[in-house]
């Protein structure tokens, strides 16, 4: 807040709640009048709306405008949201002015604070197409609460010609990344592009799995606190001080122009932006795995993605799960369309991944097999919080130079605190 | 609005004069008068008490809960989110960032925005035209500039602005926002801040120093004081000292207010995160830990209500002037 903006406090108030109140009208009379071309009666269908995060590629707004308005029983307004998505759906779950559908990241503390509704009726049929690392990490107390809609492997995106000029191979070490980007950065071109947060955020649970360790265990106690993660924390920060990486770059990680632009010679990114980098670059880039750390490390692929859920404040829940039932379980053509049409994603399904042409050459096609060999799941009881804590302890040893061993204790009685509070 | 409806606020207007009236018109008028401060003040006041008052009271009740997830918690955990917060870990650590914050843009805003107004308090030509220029920035959204900064002058890669002016020294680019150490971000930080809000303090400068009565120079003068250092020091800024210590104050406040720029520009990194925007990410981002977040909020207004009341001893704000 600056200084003079507090005078007109008061204003801002009122400001905001005329132009809240002509929204509602807006809404009000669009609830009214809007929908009676089909169908015939307009007060007779349910309202419900969806939201999205910002996606980066051309074209899915309009794809998710379109599902929804293909869908007849109700009406469906669709939310696509651009900026902290992850703020906004909190701040929307609390209120009453929430999604009715939305996707998200699996998070136990939402089911458990009864934000969201278990959906094992609506994927009970197709269950088994799914995998079941997938519907475990969806999964709480025995109960499915979220339908996966993509899979996103992230990884190493390299320049094949810029590692061939410099003489060196794509790196299957830790050890060899540090001195790949030693060499691949020069002529004003960086090593390896991590994100604004020079992979302090990101790589946060990558970083811990690649040196053999795992985050919490299967009964939900911390795990990540081995002497292999303090290794794993003092090469990164042995990547971060070689001053290769690429830094304050305008787009963060999960967007590929850093890399398509030639800012830098790697970059740690998602399938998503594979088509545009094969736009950009043709055949000129290859991907590799996050290498291993220490005598236990083994190559990691982050299996992010998003999944979509109910929220149990949704207007009518039965209508809302009806709509995800049609649009993610039934509608299996638009499924792929969404999955491969725009960016690339690995559809959850199994039948449909099998049909996916576009990702059964090439660069996609290595993609779904490092999915399948080295990726590694979000855990819905590592909570968001969590993961909070996890990147202030990398950023802490990695960006900060803290010291690595205290780091790890102190994320330690910070996540134990955290769970405690769920188990 | 109904407030413009109050005639009984304009006592007897069609009655006609004579005393036993005129006493009545008075009572009258007492009662009127209450009836309009109401009117007026009321819709403002039940504002006040449903956006700040409530919410307040909320946050101290939400304070005492385990409430995570929901903002109607029912987990009774008395003063354990106080003791967790207080406990050494991020929140302290960014009071520390807040408090370093503002020993740099409290004095350096002070010094400019005075130097500044002097600058431009004897400029003979074009005076309109010098006032302006240096108050437009403030009408510019911290949003904004904070997006200009980051992206056009800042930007950390070869072609950003201002390691394309290192480019020409042959100065290797420099990750303006991007490192720990060294902290060039505070440099991004403190000019942003600079150019937005030395054009207003430098108005109350400006109007403060217009204040001053000639006569006070010419009676220095007169007894021999030069011009210059000597003036300023013992008949300007005495003269300034009102102004000086509600500008200092507006600064302090808005220092520890700190949120947009810090937001905007940087990632969510522990080493650069002001109290509220880590109460941000702590209850309305991604962690949705409501209890928490309130007891920070609250630790938070209790310090800034203690810092600014101890100025207020300390420099005697509020004090009847001379």
């Amino acid at each position: 807040m600056s200084p003079e903006q507090n005078p007109s406090r008061s204003f801002g108030r009122r400001s905001f709640l005329r132009a809240s109140g002509t929204v509602a009208a807006a809404g009000f009379l669009a609830a009214c009048g809007g929908n009676t071309g089909r169908g015939g009666g307009s007060g007779g269908k349910a309202a419900i709306s969806q939201w999205y995060h910002q996606y980066g590629e051309a074209g899915t707004q309009q794809a998710a405008l379109r599902y929804a308005k293909a869908y007849t029983k109700a009406d469906v307004s669709v939310q696509w949201i651009p900026g902290d998505y992850a703020s906004k759906l909190s701040s929307g779950l609390v209120s009453s002015n929430g999604p009715d559908v939305f996707e998200f990241h699996p998070d136990v503390q939402m089911a458990k604070s009864g934000q969201i509704v278990p959906l094992d009726d609506i994927i009970a049929d197709v269950k088994s197409d799914f995998t079941d690392k997938d519907l475990a990490a969806n999964s709480v107390d025995g109960k499915v609460y979220g339908i996966r809609m993509i899979d996103d492997p992230q990884f190493l995106y390299y320049r094949k010609s810029l590692l061939e000029k410099a003489g060196v191979q794509p790196p299957t070490t830790f050890d060899e990344l540090i001195d790949v980007s030693r060499k691949l950065d020069k002529g004003g071109v960086k090593g390896l592009y991590l994100g604004l947060k020079g992979g302090s955020d990101i790589l946060a649970s990558p970083l811990v799995w690649a040196t053999g360790s795992e985050l919490l265990t299967a009964d939900h106690k911390v795990a990540f606190d081995t002497p292999a993660t303090v290794e794993g924390l003092k090469k990164m920060r042995e990547l971060y001080t070689s001053k290769t990486l690429l830094l304050g770059a305008p787009t963060d990680w999960f967007d590929p122009s850093a890399f398509t632009q030639g800012l830098t010679a790697m970059q740690w990114c998602g399938m998503w932006a594979m088509p545009g980098i094969q736009k950009a670059l043709g055949d000129d880039f290859g991907i590799v795995p996050l290498p291993g750390i220490g005598s236990a490390g083994r190559p990691v692929v982050y299996n992010g993605g998003w999944s979509t859920y109910v929220s149990a404040k949704a207007k009518d829940v039965d209508a809302a799960k009806a709509f995800v039932k049609w649009l993610w379980i039934e509608q299996t053509k638009l499924q792929e369309d969404w999955c491969t049409s725009y960016g690339f994603h690995i559809p959850p399904r199994k039948s449909l991944a099998a049909k996916a042409t576009k990702l059964q050459s090439g660069t996609a096609a290595e993609a779904v097999k490092l999915f399948d060999t080295n990726g590694h799941y979000d855990d819905p009881y590592w909570t968001q919080g969590m993961i909070t804590i996890s990147q202030d302890m990398v950023n802490n040893v990695v960006v900060s130079g803290k010291n690595p061993e205290s780091e790890v204790a102190k994320a330690r009685t910070r996540v134990e605190a955290e769970l405690k509070k769920i188990v | 609005m109904a407030t413009t409806t109050t005639g009984g606020a304009r006592p007897g207007a069609a009655a006609p004069p004579g005393p036993a009236v005129k006493a009545r018109r008075d009572r009258h008028g007492v009662r009127g008068s209450t009836r309009t401060f109401w009117l007026f003040a009321g819709p403002f006041l039940a504002g006040l008490l449903l956006f700040v008052y409530v919410p307040v009271g909320w946050s101290f009740y939400l304070s005492l809960f385990q409430a995570q997830n929901t903002v109607t918690p029912t987990k009774f955990v008395g003063l354990d989110n106080y003791a967790d917060i207080l406990s050494e870990g991020p929140f302290t650590d960014s009071l520390w960032t807040f408090t370093l914050f503002a020993l740099i843009v409290v004095p350096l805003t002070y010094v400019l925005a005075l130097a500044l107004a002097l600058l431009v308090h004897r400029i003979r030509v074009a005076r309109a035209f010098f006032r302006s220029v240096f108050f437009i920035p403030t009408a510019c959204s911290y949003v904004v500039a904070s997006m200009v900064w980051k992206l056009s002058i800042f930007n950390g890669v070869r072609f950003g602005l201002a390691n394309t002016v290192l480019g020409w020294f042959g100065i290797e680019p420099i990750a303006w926002i991007g490192t720990a150490s060294p902290p060039w971000y505070w440099l991004v930080l403190v000019t942003l801040r600079l150019w937005l809000q030395l054009g207003f303090y430098m108005i109350l400068f400006l109007a403060a120093l217009q204040q001053i009565p000639k006569e006070l120079y010419e009676a220095a003068w007169t007894d021999g004081a030069r011009p210059g250092w000597q003036t300023f020091r013992h008949i300007t800024l005495p003269q300034l000292r009102t102004t000086s210590v509600a500008v200092v104050l507006l600064m302090l406040i808005a220092a520890y207010q700190a949120f947009d720029e810090f937001y905007n520009l940087l990632p969510n990194t522990p080493y650069a995160r002001p109290p509220l925007v880590y109460l941000y990410y702590t209850a309305l981002g991604q962690g949705q830990d409501f209890g928490h977040g309130s007891a920070g909020a609250l630790v938070l207004s209790a310090l800034i209500t203690m810092v600014t009341l101890l100025q207020g001893r300390i420099f005697g704000f509020g004090k009847a002037d001379s």
